[in-house]
């Protein structure tokens, strides 16, 4: 049998601790984000074109990136305001376009997607400025992204609250994004 | 602090009963907790008396000790059964008396638990899609049964009112039964029994019990439409409603506001308590709700809302006006 010395075995505990100490990162909750008299700030960005000299766009922060929590809370907003209604429970759309696939028509970046919840898009997409909080917007961009899978396995997703006909999140293939402007067949972006 | 303010309800406690199903169980334990400190007492007096007793040296085959052993244990078996028979009884005899009642027309309520609010709606047939719906307030008339048909939105919650009956599971995907019924008039606060999440803690109502006339004149009051804004500020305060994001997840009857999330809040003026009979329902508290509901409950599913001072003041005038 191996010997350790006390000092070695300390190590090893320590580095299985700080290990295991990581994995907590995923379930962390934030309740209260910012003082809400300084929530309210949106510069959203709708194209490149603007008058006078350029202005470098100061990019928005996604700040639920890989976070279990409010992935989950996403997809109970998701259902409650109704954007099931036209993008299909499970993402696959119906009036409005499906989300599970990797087809995006206004940019997969959690920016882009912020964007397109908060000003909403030609042909049937509401705007949501001021009808849900930019924490809440930021919650159903997890979730929308959560959606083709563009998370880690482990926080994704696994467990709907409705029986559902299709697999769950977390088992979904990963849809690497893709612009929709492209011709179909065309294989350009990686 | 908060609770000075609070409205005065009857001390919520199963040893102070008020209604027809919490009398029977009170009395069922009573005779419990007697039986049993009787018998624990005679088994730790005799196990005394044991110890103490200088040990006899004791002859087991003398014809009198044989006798007196006998006896004790034909007395203890013996007490042990009518005990046990007496329980049985009166246990048939509890379930039989929180039995739903078939005899007399009882009120139909139907509760929804959500995270973490109590939903109560009153079918009615006279008037379908006009049924009460209100939040963690259930006005009941006294000394009629009221049947709950209870489900839940989200995750399991428990149904509890200890000074009215026992609790009862709310289920989500199935529904469950149970009736509640008030011998006297009061206001008594329940809560949920089974853990729901972060503000299981904070997730209370309060039942109201009034004599059936005032019943009647609440019921009438409920089904109707939410009052009209009565001056500029309120009317300010309804389009901060309207145009903001309350309607979103809040509904008041006869306006556009139609969001089924949170609770319907056509009559929240009259309400005793917000966030589910957490502070009492004060100018101060709702504005502080409102506008950071994470302070009060985190993790609450309310988000904080950013309003200017005069739209905060005009909102919370239309609100106060929805009696």
């Amino acid at each position: 049998m191996i010997r350790f010395g006390k000092m070695s075995s300390l190590l090893v505990l320590t580095a299985l601790l700080s290990i295991a100490a990581t994995g907590c990162k995923r379930e962390e909750r934030r309740f209260r984000e910012v003082p809400p008299a300084a929530d309210q700030s949106t510069d959203i960005v709708q194209s490149d074109l603007q008058p006078g000299p350029s202005i470098v766009a100061t990019a928005t922060q996604h700040p639920y990136d890989q976070n279990a929590y409010a992935i989950s809370s996403g997809k109970r907003l998701y259902v409650q305001m109704n954007c099931a209604g036209c993008h299909g429970l499970a993402g696959g759309g119906s009036i409005g376009p499906p989300l599970m696939d990797d087809k995006w028509i206004y940019g997969s970046d959690p920016s882009n997607i912020f964007a397109s919840i908060v000003e909403g898009r030609p042909n049937g997409m509401p705007a949501w400025k001021g009808k849900l909080s930019n924490d809440q917007i930021w919650q159903l961009v997890a979730y929308v992204r959560d959606l083709s899978g563009l998370h880690r396995k482990d926080v994704r997703n696994s467990r709907g609250d409705n029986m559902a006909a299709v697999q769950d999140e977390q088992n979904r293939n990963r849809q690497t994004p893709r612009s929709s402007f492209e011709p179909p067949g065309s294989v350009t972006t990686p | 602090m908060m609770l000075l303010q609070a409205p005065r309800f009857t001390q919520q406690s199963m040893l102070d009963p008020a209604g027809t199903k919490a009398g029977s169980i009170h009395d069922f334990w009573h005779f419990l907790i007697i039986t049993s400190t009787v018998v624990t007492a005679i088994v730790f007096l005799t196990l005394f008396v044991a110890l103490a007793r200088r040990r006899r040296t004791a002859d087991p085959e003398a014809p009198g000790e044989q006798r007196s052993l006998t006896r004790w244990v034909g007395a203890s078996v013996a007490a042990t059964l009518v005990i046990i028979v007496t329980f049985l009884f009166l246990d048939f005899r509890l379930g039989r008396a929180l039995a739903i009642p078939t005899q007399r027309t009882p009120l139909r309520v139907n509760v929804i638990g959500h995270q973490w609010w109590w939903e109560f709606q009153y079918p009615d047939s006279a008037t379908p899609g006009n049924w009460i719906s209100t939040a963690n307030e259930l006005h009941i008339p006294v000394g009629r049964p009221v049947i709950l048909r209870m489900s839940a939105q989200d995750v399991i919650h428990s149904f509890w009112v200890p000074n009215l009956a026992g609790k009862k599971d709310l289920i989500p995907g199935h529904e469950t039964e149970t009736w509640i019924e008030a011998d006297s008039a009061g206001i008594y606060r329940g809560q949920c029994a089974e853990f729901c999440g972060l503000q299981h803690a904070k997730m209370a109502m309060l039942v109201i019990a009034e004599p059936e006339r005032q019943f009647e004149q609440w019921a009438l009051a409920a089904r109707g439409q939410a009052l009209a804004p009565a001056d500029s500020v309120a009317r300010a305060g309804q389009q901060v409603f309207l145009t903001g994001g309350c309607s979103v997840c809040h509904a008041i009857g006869g306006t556009m506001a139609g969001g089924t999330v949170g609770p319907n809040l056509t009559h929240f003026g009259s309400r005793l308590t917000i966030a589910a009979a957490s502070l009492p329902n004060t100018r101060g508290n709702l504005g502080g709700w409102i506008v950071d509901p994470q302070r009060v409950k985190p993790g609450s599913y309310m988000p904080p809302n950013a309003l200017e001072p005069d739209q905060l003041q005009a909102l919370l005038a239309y609100l106060e006006g929805l009696k």
